[in-house]
This record gives C-alpha cells, sequence and structure tokens, in this order.
C-alpha cells in the first residue's frame, strides 16, 4: 500500500495483542454469503507511472484555445498568492472547526469570507459556502417556502439553465416551480418580462413564496431588478438576486435593489474552472432571515479569558443538531474554495476588483464592434457588462469550424436553451480582464471569414 | 503541540490601509463603464480592506497556523476518515489540462477529463458492486439527496405515491433524516438493538406499504458491521420499498464487501474520506453515487457516455427524459475526482483492500489499548472505527467526554468526535485510519489513558483544558444569542484586536 506505514511486523504486534492469527478473523461478522472476495481493479501504480498517466490525460484536455466562453464560469486572472496559500496543508487537510481551540484559522477565514461578502452584496448575513451556484440558488428557493409558508415559486428564464433545472429537481419533493418567460423582441427583449410576471403572481391558486431573477442574466444583460423586486414584494413574495460577483464591484448589489436573498457562483473570485468544480455557492440573506439560512455561520465571541475567538454559531438549524427538522441537509460544504475568495478578494482590493470588471466591460465592447464588423452583430438590444449574443447562422456549424481553428466561440444557445426558437442562431460570448486584443481580432478574421462562405460549405 | 501558541491575528479588515496593494491588472479605459445605464451601477464601493501581498501572505500563513490538521498531527475524528491526502494528487488536479479546463467546453476539447470521469466510474461500480454510478453530488449529502430522491421518482413511475416514510435508524447521521425531510419524505426513526445493530423486531413493525425507503449506514456509525443485513435488505425489498446505503463508512469493507451484490439499491460514495480527497477545513468533497439495475434510468443527467469508437461525450440536455434532472451546474466536482481516481490507480485493487483490513486493524488495536481505562459500550470486534465512552469516569470525577476531548487538545490531538452518534452516553467515536503508524496509536492511547488518570487525581486540569491551544474554551451561547456574523467599524472598536 502506498501511503501506509505499516511493516508486516507491525501487522503481526497488533494481531497478537488482540490474541488473533489473521485480519480475516476481524471480517467474521459479514455473514459468509455477502463476502467479496477481492476486487478486479489493476495492480498498484508507482507514483513515477501514474504522474504520466495523469499528465497524459490532461495533455488530452485542449486548454490552448482561444476562448470567449463564459456562461456561469469566467477565466480570470487569480494571483499566484491565491494558490500558493491554499497550498498550505494547514488549510486543506484540516476539517469542519468542531474543536474551535485549534481551528481558528479556519473559523476566522470564514468569518472574514461572510464580512468580505457582505460587503459585495449589501446584505447581513451569509452562510459559509454552498456547492456551487446553482445548488445556493436551490437552497434559496426552498428558503423562500420556508419563511413564506407557501409552495410556489417563480424563477425568470434568464437565470442559468443548469440552475433552473437544479431548482426544479430539489422542489421534487412537492413544492412547485414555475419560469417567467423573457422578452422576445424589441425594448428589452432577453430580459424578464414583467407583465408576465404580474399575471404569473396574480393568478389564483398556489401563492408565491419568492421570485428569482439573475443579474446579469444569462444572456448577459441587465435586468430590470428593482422592479422585480417591487413586483415580488408587492404579492408578499421575497426575492432572490442570482449574482455574479465580480459584476458586484461595479453593478449594484442586491442590498441596494431590496432584494432578500442573494445566490450565486463564486467561482470567478479566483478559482480555476476544472471542468465543473470544485466551486462556490453563494448564499446571503437580510438579518430578517438568519434563522432560516441553511449552511453554517460562523460568530465573533470571547474564549474565557476575554480573548476575542470565533466559533461556528446558531447550529440549531443544522443536519447534526436538528436532523429531520435541520434547514437543510447540507454537511461537508466549500469551506476551501470560501478561503481561496477571501484570499483573492484581499490581494486584488477594491480597486483592483473594479477594474477586473471595468477592463471585462471594455474588452467586451471591443468584442462586440470586432463581431459585428465581420456580419455577426448582437442579437438584442440592452446594456450588458461583459457577456452577449451574436447572431449567427448556423451557430453550431460555425461553432465547430471555429474550433478547428483554436477558438471557442462562446457556447451555442441552440444546445443550452433548445426550448428557446428565439435563440436558436445565437452564439453567447465573453471577455474578461485575460481577453486579449489578438485573440478578438483572431476570432472575428476567422468568423468573418465563415460568415463570407455559403452555408453548405460552413456545414461541410 | 501542533498548533503555535499566541499567534492570533487582526482581521484583514483591522490591516487594511487606503491607498496599499495594486499592481495586479491593468487599468482600464477611463470610459469602460460609460455605456452602463446609471440606474443599473454600484453607488457606494464595497467596503473591502486595501492590503500589500506581504500582509496578506502573513495573515493567511499565521492563521493557517491556528489550525490543527491531517498533516499537524493525529486527527481521529470518528465517520470523518482523516487519512492522509497524498501530495500527487494535488499536483495532479493543478495541472493546467485540468485545471483550465471549461465545463462548457465541447466533448472533442474535453476528452482527457472525459476519459478519467468515465474510468473512475468504472472503478466505483467495481468496488460497491453496482451497475452504474453518478460523479455529479458535490457532497455525501447532495448524493443522499441524489439516491432519495431517483428511490421517489421510481415509485411515481410504478404509481405507489402512496409511500412517504423512510425508515433510518436512530444512529445514522444528521444528513439522512435531513436529506428525507428534503425529498418530501416523513423520516421513522428505528431504535438500534441492544448489540447495536438495527432492532429487527422494530424495524419489521415500522416497514410496511407506507414505506418508500430505508436508509442505513454499514458498517454503522458505531463502527459495527451490521450482520443482520442480509434479514434486513430481504424484509425491504418484500415490502416493496428500496435499500439507500449511506456510505460513508466505506473504509471499513473495500474488498471484503459490495453493497451492490448484498442487495443494497443505491448507496453514496464520500470521496474525501474513503478516498482520500482533502477535506479542506470544512469542503469541498464530492458524493458519488452508485445505483443497482432499477433506479438506473432515474440518474441525473449529464452522464458520461463512451461511444464506439472509444471517444466520450456528456450527455445532451433532455437527452434522458426519466432522469431526476441535475443536482448542481456541470459534471460534477471534476478537481476533487480527479484526486480521487489518482488515489485508487495508486492502491489498485490489492492496495484498497489492504486499506480497509488496516483501518480496520488499526481501530481493533486501538480499542483494545484503551479498554482498560474507558468503557467500550460494544465489546466485539469493530470495523474502521470504535466508540469509547466516559461514563464510568463521568461517574467517579464528573470530568466529561467533552473535557476529555478538550484535554487531549494539551497533549497535541485532534480529538475525536463527541456526542455522536447520539445513543451512546458520554460517547467518543474514534477512527484512527490505515495511515497511522503503531507507535502513533501507541502514543495517543497513552495519552487518553493518562488523561484519565487525570480526571481522578486532578480534576480540575482536565475540566480546565485546553491550557495550550491559541484561545481557551470559547463563549458560544452569547455568539448564538447575539450574532456578531460579518465585521463592521463598531465591531472592532467594541472587541480590540489582539496584541
Amino acid at each position: 500500500m502506498p501511503y501506509g506505514p505499516h511493516t508486516a511486523d507491525d501487522r503481526e504486534r497488533m494481531l497478537a495483542a488482540l490474541g488473533l492469527t489473521s485480519v480475516d478473523q476481524l471480517f467474521e461478522d459479514i455473514p459468509v454469503a455477502l463476502r467479496a472476495s477481492h476486487l478486479d481493479l489493476p495492480d498498484p501504480e508507482p507514483e513515477l507511472e501514474l504522474a504520466a498517466r495523469l499528465s497524459g490525460l490532461a495533455a488530452r484536455n485542449r486548454t490552448d484555445l482561444a476562448s470567449f466562453l463564459g456562461a456561469g464560469v469566467y477565466r480570470h486572472w487569480s494571483p499566484a498568492a491565491v494558490d500558493q496559500l491554499l497550498l498550505r496543508s494547514e488549510w486543506y487537510t484540516a476539517y469542519t472547526p468542531y474543536q474551535p481551540e485549534i481551528s481558528q484559522g479556519t473559523l476566522q477565514s470564514i468569518y472574514e469570507y461572510e464580512s468580505l461578502l457582505a460587503e459585495l452584496v449589501d446584505l447581513d448575513v451569509v452562510s459559509a459556502s454552498h456547492y456551487d451556484g446553482a445548488a445556493a440558488t436551490a437552497e434559496a428557493a426552498l428558503m423562500t417556502c420556508r419563511v413564506t409558508r407557501r409552495e410556489r415559486v417563480l424563477i425568470s428564464r434568464g437565470v442559468h439553465p443548469h440552475y433552473r433545472d437544479t431548482v426544479r429537481t430539489y422542489f421534487e419533493g412537492g413544492l412547485q416551480l414555475d419560469e417567467i418567460p423573457l422578452i422576445v423582441d424589441g425594448d428589452g427583449a432577453g430580459t424578464t418580462d414583467l407583465a408576465a410576471l404580474e399575471r404569473m403572481l396574480a393568478e389564483p391558486g398556489l401563492p408565491v413564496a419568492g421570485v428569482i431573477a439573475a443579474q446579469p442574466d444569462f444572456l448577459g444583460l441587465l435586468e430590470p431588478m428593482p422592479e422585480i423586486g417591487r413586483l415580488a414584494h408587492t404579492a408578499g413574495a421575497l426575492f432572490v438576486a442570482v449574482v455574479e460577483p465580480v459584476s458586484l464591484a461595479v453593478l449594484a448589489p442586491p442590498g441596494a435593489y431590496g432584494a432578500d436573498i442573494a445566490a450565486g457562483e463564486g467561482q470567478p473570485l479566483g478559482i480555476a474552472p476544472q471542468y465543473g468544480g470544485p466551486y462556490l455557492g453563494i448564499l446571503a440573506s437580510t438579518d430578517a432571515l438568519v434563522r432560516q439560512i441553511p449552511g453554517r455561520l460562523v460568530g465573533m465571541t470571547s474564549d474565557r479569558d476575554g480573548k476575542r475567538a470565533f466559533v461556528m454559531t446558531m447550529r440549531a438549524r443544522e443536519q447534526d443538531i436538528r436532523r429531520d427538522k435541520a434547514a437543510s441537509n447540507i454537511c461537508t460544504n466549500q469551506a476551501l474554495l470560501a478561503l481561496a475568495a477571501s484570499i483573492y478578494l484581499s490581494v486584488i482590493g477594491p480597486h483592483g476588483l473594479r477594474d477586473v470588471a471595468a477592463l471585462g466591460a471594455s474588452r467586451a465592447a471591443q468584442l462586440e464592434a470586432a463581431l459585428a464588423a465581420v456580419g455577426a452583430p448582437r442579437l438584442h438590444s440592452g446594456p450588458y457588462l461583459n457577456e452577449f449574443v451574436v447572431r449567427v447562422p448556423n451557430a453550431r456549424a460555425v461553432h465547430r469550424r471555429l474550433l478547428d481553428a483554436g477558438i471557442l466561440a462562446g457556447l451555442v444557445l441552440a444546445d443550452a436553451e433548445p426550448d428557446d426558437p428565439s435563440l436558436s442562431d445565437g452564439l453567447l460570448v465573453c471577455a474578461t480582464e485575460v481577453t486579449t486584443s489578438a485573440e478578438i481580432a483572431r476570432f472575428a478574421a476567422a468568423l468573418g471569414a465563415l460568415i463570407g462562405t455559403s452555408v453548405a460549405e460552413v456545414v461541410r | 503541540m501542533s498548533v503555535t501558541g499566541e499567534r492570533l491575528q487582526p482581521t484583514i479588515f483591522e490591516l487594511g490601509r487606503p491607498g496599499r496593494g495594486g499592481g495586479k491588472i491593468p487599468h482600464p479605459p477611463k470610459d469602460a463603464l460609460d455605456r452602463l445605464p446609471s440606474e443599473a451601477r454600484r453607488a457606494v464601493p464595497p467596503g473591502l480592506p486595501e492590503m500589500n501581498e506581504l500582509d496578506v501572505v502573513r495573515h493567511y500563513v499565521n492563521l493557517s497556523q491556528l489550525n490543527y490538521a491531517v498533516d499537524t498531527g493525529f486527527y481521529p475524528l470518528g465517520s470523518c476518515t482523516m487519512k492522509f491526502n497524498p501530495k500527487l494528487n494535488e499536483w495532479a488536479a493543478r495541472l493546467p489540462g485540468f485545471a483550465d479546463l471549461h465545463p462548457m467546453a465541447p466533448d472533442e476539447v474535453a476528452q482527457g477529463s472525459l476519459q478519467l470521469l468515465w474510468e473512475l466510474e468504472q472503478a466505483l461500480m467495481e468496488i460497491s458492486g453496482m451497475r452504474a454510478v453518478t460523479l455529479q453530488p458535490a457532497a455525501g449529502a447532495q448524493g443522499e439527496l441524489t439516491g432519495i430522491l431517483m428511490i421517489r421518482e421510481y415509485h411515481r413511475a410504478r404509481g405507489e405515491t402512496d409511500r412517504d416514510e423512510v425508515l433510518v435508524p436512530d444512529s445514522s447521521h444528521g444528513t439522512n433524516p435531513a436529506t428525507a425531510s428534503m425529498a418530501g419524505y416523513r423520516t421513522i426513526t428505528i431504535p438500534s438493538a441492544a448489540d447495536g445493530g438495527v432492532d429487527l423486531d422494530a424495524f419489521s413493525a415500522a416497514l410496511g406499504p407506507g414505506t418508500a425507503a430505508v436508509m442505513i449506514t454499514n458498517p454503522s456509525t458505531l463502527g459495527l458491521f451490521e450482520s443482520r443485513i442480509g434479514e434486513l435488505l430481504e424484509a425491504v425489498h418484500a415490502a416493496g420499498a428500496l435499500a439507500y446505503m449511506d456510505g460513508a463508512n466505506l473504509n471499513a469493507v473495500m474488498g471484503r464487501f459490495k453493497p451492490g451484490e448484498a442487495g443494497f439499491d443505491v448507496m453514496h460514495f464520500n470521496v474525501h474520506k474513503t478516498f482520500s480527497t482533502p477535506h479542506g477545513g470544512g469542503g469541498p468533497g464530492a458524493g458519488p453515487v452508485g445505483v443497482g439495475e432499477t433506479l438506473i434510468p432515474y440518474l441525473p443527467t449529464p452522464r458520461v457516455l463512451r461511444e464506439d469508437d472509444g471517444t466520450f461525450r456528456l450527455e445532451r440536455a433532455h437527452e434522458r427524459p426519466s432522469s431526476i434532472g441535475r443536482l448542481r451546474s456541470f459534471v460534477g466536482n471534476t478537481g476533487v475526482l480527479v484526486r480521487a481516481y489518482a488515489y485508487i490507480l495508486a492502491h489498485g485493487g490489492p492496495g484498497l483492500r489492504e486499506v480497509s483490513d488496516d483501518a480496520v486493524l488499526a481501530a481493533n488495536y486501538l480499542k483494545h489499548r484503551l479498554s482498560d481505562a474507558y468503557d467500550i459500550p460494544y465489546d466485539r470486534p469493530c470495523k474502521h472505527e470504535f466508540v469509547a465512552s466516559a461514563a464510568t469516569i463521568k461517574k467517579h470525577t464528573g470530568v466529561r467526554t467533552l473535557d476529555i476531548a478538550k484535554r487531549l487538545i494539551d497533549y497535541g490531538y485532534h480529538p475525536p468526535t463527541i456526542y455522536f452518534p447520539l445513543i451512546v452516553e458520554e460517547g467518543m467515536l474514534i477512527e484512527p485510519t490505515e495511515t497511522e503508524s503503531v507507535e502513533t496509536l501507541d502514543a495517543f492511547a497513552d495519552a487518553l489513558i493518562a488523561i484519565a488518570a487525570e480526571a481522578a487525581a486532578s480534576p480540575d486540569l482536565v475540566t480546565g483544558a485546553p491550557h495550550s491551544a491559541p484561545v481557551r474554551r470559547l463563549d458560544e451561547a452569547t455568539a448564538a444569542r447575539q450574532p456578531n456574523l460579518r465585521w463592521r467599524p463598531m465591531t472592532g472598536a467594541q472587541t480590540p484586536c489582539p496584541d
């Protein structure tokens, strides 16, 4: 065994102390008929060979592309200090701080995370992390039902399709989820249809517990968040804002437009894409909802000698205390990723974060102009921050051809939103501070060449 | 003592000074944000601290040294399997090919990761005896929800919607009943028998046409193999219900017991326990779920598929309508799964069986070493962990398990899990894992035995512990009554930063 310390003598000594001759005797409580004989897996692989195998697999992924793909996960520069500090194994080989006297590092770091995110979202209570943006949104939706004791939630189709699917799955236990359509044409196209929302809130039947909308929305557009919130509150529902944390350096935060709960994906705060995770589910609420927020909370207190210290608190919401009455079943969370976000925010600072958001917006504007110039205009007219949809006939085939040219041309919306015919020619593209002018020029040139080609040529 | 002494730190908010920091990101053009409508703009900038890099680095290095961790010392936290986290795995997960891959990248540029995930599924199927595996759930608790929602869908498809109860033993993890509630079920708690196993009579009485599922942890949270598991599973299936196995304790039985072959319909794996992915101060984990034939149609989407030509792809949206849907965004915590994959290949079949053998041997040896000084409520061979109790010590000296746990800190150890499972008076759940040497086990046993003697001779020493940690016992009551959950400038004035 590669990581075990026991010599043959050690094992014999332990067995002798137990009065046994074979470790098999310790497994005699497994009924004979149910005993397994062995595992049909390869022999152990020495580290040298295993490292080569892993390098080989990693090399089969192509990460050298000029990428314009965002759609909920964004490439950003993560300062070198972030990963260097995360590699300190006092962080990553500890567990949940059940013993606060020897866990003050983790506890204070979570308190600082809660405080940093509270500044970003402008809400007072931030949970110590959820699995990802989708799961945090689902927890937010469940929370609105617990708080209002209602059983129906409305979610805008402007929320990421994976998040909508996740909430739907979490609602399988007997809650109702309905989707608010987006405006299809004209002013406001691609944002939440407020008239439809108003109608849905007034429908007879189950009263609405919560309304969920994203800022920016999945298509990159800015939503009329204050109006959505006002309509929700008028109907006695809570308002959940799904947010992207880097954008909050420049966009109005949920607390400023009356959101009761904020959820979101913390990946942009210094966390690598990693083909899906681990990421950071952000969940925050107003003070009034603190007893219903799921997930761990760390608070400031003092020790017996009066020294300032930090401790997990309000634990009566949690599964290990309340079992079937808990606010959620969450146990293991994403603490290390919350730490990564805290380190990122500390290193980058408030001005740096604003620069990240603004530079992304600037590059995106450059991208918009370059793509429009080669015949791929925006599909929508409303304001956006750093992500938008362009109209490209035969989008899927064009996307495929660009891949051959080393360009990842965003997301094919016909695949991601197959139920929405208005998006069937859409490519969702984004730019961030790491996008270069050279990449934009390459993308535009290659796309222009394809658009100039006949349909038959592209599909071939 | 592995935790460095008096090194409490100011918060980053106290350390920041306006004007510090910068140099990371090029400045954007001045007009970069002009096209945003003013009503969508942030009026007041977030109050984040401004710090130079050295101060940030010192802050987090010094904070890290206030932590106890597997890499600093023995961490026998029962039910959490705090084994060594191999360093190769950290290296592998950071390879740019793995770390920089976007989760919505087309399948053809993600073949390396897709192959790894597919092979990991195959390995988990072999280890568990299950017929298919999903890697999507982000943690064990989410794996439980996945499993119970699949069971719900199974009953619904058969028209058996009256089944609204989930049976859970009283020794179970709190996540089991909490999961049942999230899935819309009522929890029926089954008492344990005197031998620590499920009480068969109570179990049979509760089982019926209203039962949707039974959730069993095997080996149990008492560290005991459920010897009557064959009869239990037979009864569950005879009643038309399905059996869920909480796989938190799989580290005890790899190569010895395959839940799928024994008749469980669904189980989750905790890769941060069994397969050595780091616990991260609370997470991340990953909670893959294995299923038998009956539940395959309901697996979450997307599954990882292998095509006839040997390439791999993700299932497309709506490709399999019988699926319960998504539990989260994207394919799963791939970065964590890379580590689990590396761990499994480093061990191979024989190595994983040896992992379980050594974990069980170590637990039995440690139990034996403690059996004179502490009560051992279930005195039969345990699996990878066992419960000891300070009930007798408390009766004679007034010293509680909590005090003993805190005193262990002075001896340089992380305490075991205490007061869990809830059914053992003054219980401590001790899990040494297979990666600790016999010298470490002996030294830990000596420490616990010495503390038992201290409890009799000088109880104040124990009840006042810890004496050498960065802080002493905390005022948890005030923390809960007057919660202070975020930094505000005022907070600093009330509670000055330690010098």
